[in-house]
């Protein structure tokens, strides 16, 4: 049997092109990539649309795999990466608009780019965009998190989309670029920059950059913001320097025990929307008991993304993010 | 819901195994799936029978080990039972446990035809 698709052909190679392995669907304009295009509205990595009728699928240890990939790849371009994860409406996205707007003010050379996870819709990544900052828009289809993969693919379009590595490293990798031919800002920065170079990503081999390799603090910020939901995205690396879960005080105190898991995975908690706390029955010491019997070294920082209150020391936390001994 | 998304990876698994070491048929499949793993076992079984149907996996009896959940209790320093995240330390009611088992999720073997 094929064991590419499961039919019952066993020829070496697949000649029909339906067999070939899924392909995200991009918007050229903006390197959006939607993996839910095809005919099941699933991604299935190694499997043709047709067959993917049948089901989600998701290999774990690949998953891994690739995330070891991207995290080498992050530290190699100097970035430090967070994945955002929450159940829908806790206002991560607000969070990150206000995050980006103060981090411009504070440290107006520290790039910023992000990766937004949704279903469907560009409307998240439409709203980073405005501020300014770098975005590129994942659909998942009816998948109900990111994984290592797409988070890959994501990166190497914000290459090409004025991300992180381009504008920190003043680089663009040429095999990337030819999607993206119609593209006037992609190649916005400075031509002596722009090189083609040899990259072995993983196996510690030295890049062959012309700028000085990367000593200290990252230079710049990547904000993987996750599919709205608090069970799934717990179980799949995406590369990340550390998850941080935003839970928000209309949602209620017992979350942290109902959904021990991606509160485990998470090395901080954002409390928002705390500007709400007097209109609500919300009692924000229970919710860090809950939150530290389920992660005893969790750390918690409370905030309004709306009000502004708390926000300095979210934004201290990220400078220390930015160093790579924070996370060791 | 990512049990399904699971399935299919440990099908993907199989698959690679079944063009390397060149069987047609699994008759027995075995899972460890840990109790802190983040996966329903119904849900994952369900999801395996599911996508089994046309593919090596197809009529496979699936026996699942299931590692009970562990952990270091951060007070006490004993190690303990943890059946379910957020519970206490059964010798000191500390709930600062550190998980140390329980968390495995892999393909442990299988029994393998050639018809």
């Amino acid at each position: 049997m094929c064991v590419i698709c499961g039919c019952a052909d066993s020829g070496e190679k697949h000649p029909d092109p339906a067999h070939a392995p899924a392909a995200p669907q991009v918007n050229a304009q903006t390197g959006d990539l939607h993996f839910g295009a095809g005919a099941a509205r699933v991604s299935v990595p190694g499997m043709s649309q047709a067959r993917a009728i049948k089901l989600e699928t998701d290999i774990l240890g690949e998953n891994n795999r690739i995330a070891a990939q991207n995290r080498q790849h992050f530290h190699a371009h100097g970035v430090t990466a967070l994945n955002l994860v929450s159940s829908p409406g806790s206002g991560k996205t607000t969070l990150l608009c206000a995050t980006i707007l103060a981090l411009k003010r504070r440290h107006p050379a520290l790039a910023v780019s992000v990766i937004e996870g949704d279903q469907q819709t560009s409307f998240d990544a439409d709203r980073i965009r405005a501020t300014g900052a770098p975005a590129i828009q994942v659909n998942t289809g009816k998948g109900c998190h990111l994984d290592a993969p797409m988070v890959a693919e994501a990166f190497a379009r914000l290459h090409t989309h004025g991300g992180p590595a381009a504008d920190a490293a003043h680089h663009h990798h040429d095999d990337h670029a030819s999607a993206e031919a119609d593209d006037s800002t992609a190649h916005s920065h400075d031509a002596p920059h722009t090189h083609g170079h040899e990259h072995e990503h993983g196996h510690g081999h030295p890049h062959s950059h012309d700028h000085a390799p990367h000593h200290g603090d990252a230079t710049s910020l990547l904000f993987i913001e996750n599919v709205g939901n608090l069970v799934c995205p717990a179980a799949w690396d995406l590369g990340e320097a550390a998850k941080v879960a935003i839970l928000s005080v209309t949602e209620g105190e017992d979350k942290p025990l109902k959904y021990p898991d991606m509160f485990a995975a998470a090395r901080l908690m954002i409390l928002n929307k705390t500007d709400l706390l007097p209109h609500l029955q919300f009692d924000v010491a229970r919710c860090i008991e809950f939150a530290r019997r389920v992660n005893p070294a969790i750390e918690i920082i409370q905030l309004s993304a709306t009000s502004g209150a708390g926000m300095d020391a979210w934004l201290n936390w990220l400078e220390h993010a930015l160093d790579p001994d924070f996370f060791a | 819901m990512h049990e399904i998304s699971l399935a299919g990876g440990i099908l993907k698994l199989v698959e690679d195994s079944a063009l390397k070491e060149n069987f047609r048929r699994v008759s027995l499949l075995r899972l460890e799936v840990g109790q802190l793993a983040n996966v329903e076992l119904r849900a994952l079984q369900f999801a395996l029978e599911a996508i089994a149907p046309g593919t090596v996996l197809e009529g496979a009896h699936l026996a699942f080990d299931e590692p009970p959940g562990q952990a270091l209790c951060l007070d006490c320093r004993q190690t303990v039972p943890l059946p379910e995240r957020g519970t206490a330390c059964i010798h000191c009611g500390s709930y600062r446990l550190q998980a140390t088992g329980g968390t495995e999720l892999r393909v442990v073997d299988m029994l393998v035809a050639d018809d």
